[in-house]
């Protein structure tokens, strides 16, 4: 009787706007969480291994300077750390809770990979990491070394263990589907799908540039500010050497990376290049604005022919348009501003990385234009790492997983104003905590700047502020004793 | 109820994981129970005194509460990994209070580190936000478990349950962290520790009367598990143990600091026993539930071919890990000392 009610629509329709609302906020915290969660990782995964570099130096030369970068960038280590790790605490409990659907159906492949993501990388980091900051009065030089190099090869693997739950997600291999729920056929193949290797290279590389500008730009901020100790060229040189050197071979994997994603994912690369209509010899777009209604771009500035001679080395190649996936393709101009965005950035990295190496590392000038531009890009890594990360993501939508699961079918029930209301706490909370964290970095780097001590112990460390309280204790452990 | 599956070789793999995850929140309760406990106990006021206990406290836990922390995320994976329904019924039943407890992780965990390196004049205000964040945590905490008990009724008995729960799992989390300074510290930081542990440990004995009484009189089928023949023969030795640990635990604080130290470790493996017991205790109640009258562990377990991946793992991972956790403990051993990097 009541199902033919007016009333009863009327609240069916309620229902399904109400999980309507829910998906978008599911998807919105998700996309923020881990936005937020992937900067602190990003930095640190590569981090930790120039930790390890800085460390092994000064055993080596056993010049102080080193010492002091190591002890500097370490304890921005800790702090990035620890907001690494939380924000990931909270990743792990959103996927039971926003996407339900997820773990149902390929829950026998994610839940392995992230088991193992916890056991054996976590556990390895956070053990071992409390030696590596605290312990190095505690435990013998040696064993200080291992364990910053554990806490090395823990963040990597869960990037690693990650890495390949994302890949798959993008390009999935090794199962069958029984019953509606995905089944392992190949741990081998799942581990390693298709676009794992690139995936896992160019993040690992994208990390490695991030933390190079952040040590660049940090370092350039204490030679600014008239910081004329020796360790601060170090790591600036060291920095900027790293990024030349690594900036020619992210491009190099991104390109092998776009062409692993054309042959697996074509209707993300016709995002990408905001190819409307299947063509040959496709011009390469350096801007356009897509139009999604009208289905075509506006304002091209374009290079002929270049989009197919990269994509499939034939200047007349045929690229795939996005109207052979009508329906069953992202939304364009979120993917095709985002990669440019990564590109354009790649491209200013790669041109302040030789010309700083050039002038800092081989001229040994620091003029102060390039050492402010340098500061203008210490987190330039942070956007592109994001950009690119835009790209893959929504590129794969509507899947989660290709082909197999998509992101309405996964989300979940909860009512949406608790959703919204986890998602206000969780921006409110990352906002504060991006500013803070920020903002901390560059007092870190100001007192650094103004502790003029010759004594490594004593400098950049952690009482800088008031160093009288403990400048008895430092200074009677000498330098030697580590 | 049909436990029997089409494949019963593997029917030991729900077992062994329920095992695996209940043990993990069992070593969450009790390490992370003491950063959390300690956090709460932090003293607020300005004066330099405080200042000097606050950064001692801290010190204390500063070393180990990452790794601690880990333990959450590795229970919660188990149950994502392992018993994925039971996750997501229960995750989506505590949504908020869940949410309100990540955030109460989240500020205890960025203050540790924000306290030292931001200007010197917001130290305070970080420590204010350590102690909050825990403090929010620790209830949240609290809440839930008391949710769970009570199968996520929405009547006003079960919401009262759930907020005597949260007072009583601060009381016990603020026990095995006085407990924990009791031993890793010395002087007036020591006594005062005493005194903290002393309360706390009353609260905490209260609770958890409290919380037996009401759970054997909410469920028939928990009380008869109890209070029938001839089970009720292992409660009395239990009840006993409880009593002793109580009154020597409170005779013992009321000492401190002896000569020597004697038996600083003591309130705190009390800590520990009694934790486990009433861990055991509502496992055996609930099982072989995983959510309250609704699902048990064998209808929410996952593919067994997924978790035969996972078990093969965490045979040879969980030994590793234990391993280096005790020797991170051993590097730490001892009265704290200031923390440098
Ligand atoms: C490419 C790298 C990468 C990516 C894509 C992710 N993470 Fe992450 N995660 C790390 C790299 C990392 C890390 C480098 O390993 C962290 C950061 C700081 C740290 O200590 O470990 C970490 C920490 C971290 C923690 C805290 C662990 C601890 O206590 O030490 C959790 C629970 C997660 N992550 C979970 C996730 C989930 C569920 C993700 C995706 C949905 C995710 N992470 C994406
Ligand atoms: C770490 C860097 C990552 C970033 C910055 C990122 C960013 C995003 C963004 C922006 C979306 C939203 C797409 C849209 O709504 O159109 C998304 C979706 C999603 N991503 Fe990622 N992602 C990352 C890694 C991962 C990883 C490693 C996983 C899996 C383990 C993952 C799982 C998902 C899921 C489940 C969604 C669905 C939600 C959605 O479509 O909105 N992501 N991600
Ligand atoms: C200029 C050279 C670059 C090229 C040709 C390039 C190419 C690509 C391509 C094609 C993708 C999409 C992969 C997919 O289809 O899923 C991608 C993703 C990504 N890019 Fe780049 N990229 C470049 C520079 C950078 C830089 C400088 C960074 C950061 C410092 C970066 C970080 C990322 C990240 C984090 C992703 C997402 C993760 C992934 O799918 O690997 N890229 N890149």
């Amino acid at each position: 009787m009541f199902a033919f009610s007016p009333l009863a629509f009327i609240n069916l329709a309620f229902i399904d706007l109400a999980t309507e609302t829910g998906l978008m906020l599911s998807r919105i915290q998700f996309a923020a969480n881990i936005s937020f969660h992937i900067l602190f990782p990003t930095i640190n995964i590569a981090l930790c291994w120039i930790l390890v570099f800085f460390k092994w130096r000064y055993n080596r030369t056993q010049d102080d300077a080193w010492l002091r970068v190591y002890r500097f960038w370490v304890r921005i280590f800790a702090l990035t750390f620890a907001i690494g790790v939380v924000s990931g605490i909270t990743m792990s409990f959103q996927f039971g809770t926003n996407w339900p659907g997820y773990m149902e159906k390929v829950g026998n492949i994610a839940g392995p990979l992230l088991g193992y993501e916890v056991m054996t990388a976590f556990f390895l980091e956070a053990s071992f990491l409390s030696i590596m900051l605290f312990g190095m009065d505690r435990v013998s030089n040696r064993v200080h070394t291992i364990a910053t190099l554990l806490v090395a090869v823990g963040t990597s693997l869960s990037a690693f263990w990650i890495l390949v739950l994302n890949s798959w997600m993008q390009t999935p291999a090794g199962f069958e589907m029984i019953d509606g729920v995905a089944h392992v056929t190949s741990w081998s193949e799942v581990v390693f799908n298709p676009s794992m290797p690139y995936r896992l290279a160019h993040m690992l590389l994208a990390s490695a540039l991030t933390a190079a500008f952040l040590i660049a730009g940090i370092s350039a901020y204490r030679l600014i500010k008239g910081d004329q100790k020796s360790s601060v060229k170090y790591a600036l040189n060291f920095a900027v050497l790293l990024a030349a050197i690594l900036m020619p071979l992210q491009a190099f994997v991104g390109d092998l990376h776009g062409l692993n994603t054309f042959e697996h994912q074509p209707a993300k690369v016709a995002a990408m290049e905001g190819v409307w209509q299947t063509e040959r010899g496709a011009p390469l777009l350096l801007f356009a604005v897509p139009d999604e209604t009208e289905r075509t771009n506006h304002f091209e500035v374009a290079i002929p022919n270049l989009a197919s001679l990269i994509l499939t080395h034939e200047i007349d190649g045929e690229i795939r348009g996005l109207d052979e996936f009508k329906g069953e393709h992202a939304p364009v101009a979120p993917v095709f501003y985002s990669f440019r965005l990564m590109i354009g950035i790649g491209l200013l990295m790669l041109a302040l990385a030789w010309l700083a190496s050039y002038q800092f590392v081989y001229k040994k000038r620091y003029p102060t234009w390039l050492l402010k531009t340098t500061v203008a890009m210490t987190f330039s890594g942070w956007i592109a790492t994001l950009a690119g990360w835009y790209v893959t993501e929504i590129g794969r939508q509507p899947y989660l997983v290709s082909g197999v699961l998509t992101t309405e079918e996964a989300a979940t029930g909860i009512a949406p104003e608790n959703i919204a209301l986890s998602l206000t706490l969780y921006l409110l909370v990352y906002g504060f905590l991006l500013i803070a964290y920020i903002k901390t970095l560059f007092v870190m780097a100001d007192r650094a700047v103004k502790l003029e001590a010759t004594n490594p112990k004593l400098a950049d460390m952690q009482q800088a502020d008031s160093p009288s309280e403990d400048l008895n204790e430092k200074l009677s452990t000498p330098v030697s004793a580590q | 109820m049909e436990f029997v599956t089409e494949s019963s070789t593997v029917n030991w793999l729900p077992m062994v994981f329920i095992a695996l995850m209940g043990l993990s929140f069992l070593v969450y309760a009790i390490l992370d129970g003491y950063d959390l406990g300690v956090g709460v106990l932090l003293p607020t006021d300005k004066a330099a005194a405080n200042q000097a206990a606050r950064d001692k406290m801290i010190y204390s836990i500063g070393p180990f509460w990452d790794a601690n922390e880990t333990w959450l995320v590795l229970a919660i994976g188990l149950m994502l990994i392992a018993f994925p329904k039971a996750h997501s019924i229960v995750l989506q039943a505590l949504y908020l209070p869940t949410a309100l407890m990540l955030f109460g992780l989240i500020l205890r965990g960025v203050s540790f580190d924000f306290r030292t390196k931001a200007p010197s004049k917001d130290k305070h205000k970080w420590d204010l936000a350590f102690k909050a964040g825990s403090l929010i945590a620790t209830l949240c905490q609290g809440y839930m478990l008391g949710r769970y008990v009570t199968a996520f009724d929405t009547s006003t008995a079960a919401t009262l349950f759930a907020l005597l729960s949260a007072i009583c799992v601060t009381a016990g989390y603020c026990y095995v962290g006085s407990a924990w300074l009791v031993m890793k510290t010395e002087g007036e930081l020591q006594k005062r520790s005493a005194k903290w542990a002393i309360w706390s440990n009353r609260f905490m004995a209260l609770g958890i009367v409290a919380v037996c009484i009401a759970n054997l009189s909410i469920d028939p089928v928990i009380a008869d598990k109890w209070l029938g023949f001839p089970q009720v023969f292992i409660l009395i030795p239990l009840v006993m143990l409880f009593g002793f640990m109580f009154v020597t635990v409170e005779l013992y604080l009321r000492k401190v600091p002896m000569a020597d130290d004697f038996g600083c470790w003591y309130p705190f493996v009390c800590a520990i026993i009694i934790f486990t017991l009433c861990f055991c205790g509502l496992a055996y109640s609930f099982y072989p539930y995983i959510v309250p009258n609704q699902l048990t562990i064998f209808e929410a377990a996952s593919a067994p071919a997924s978790l035969l991946v996972i078990f093969w793992g965490a045979v040879i991972v969980l030994p590793v890990i234990i391993g280096y956790t005790i020797f991170a403990y051993k590097v730490f051993w001892g009265k704290t000392s200031q923390l440098n990097y």
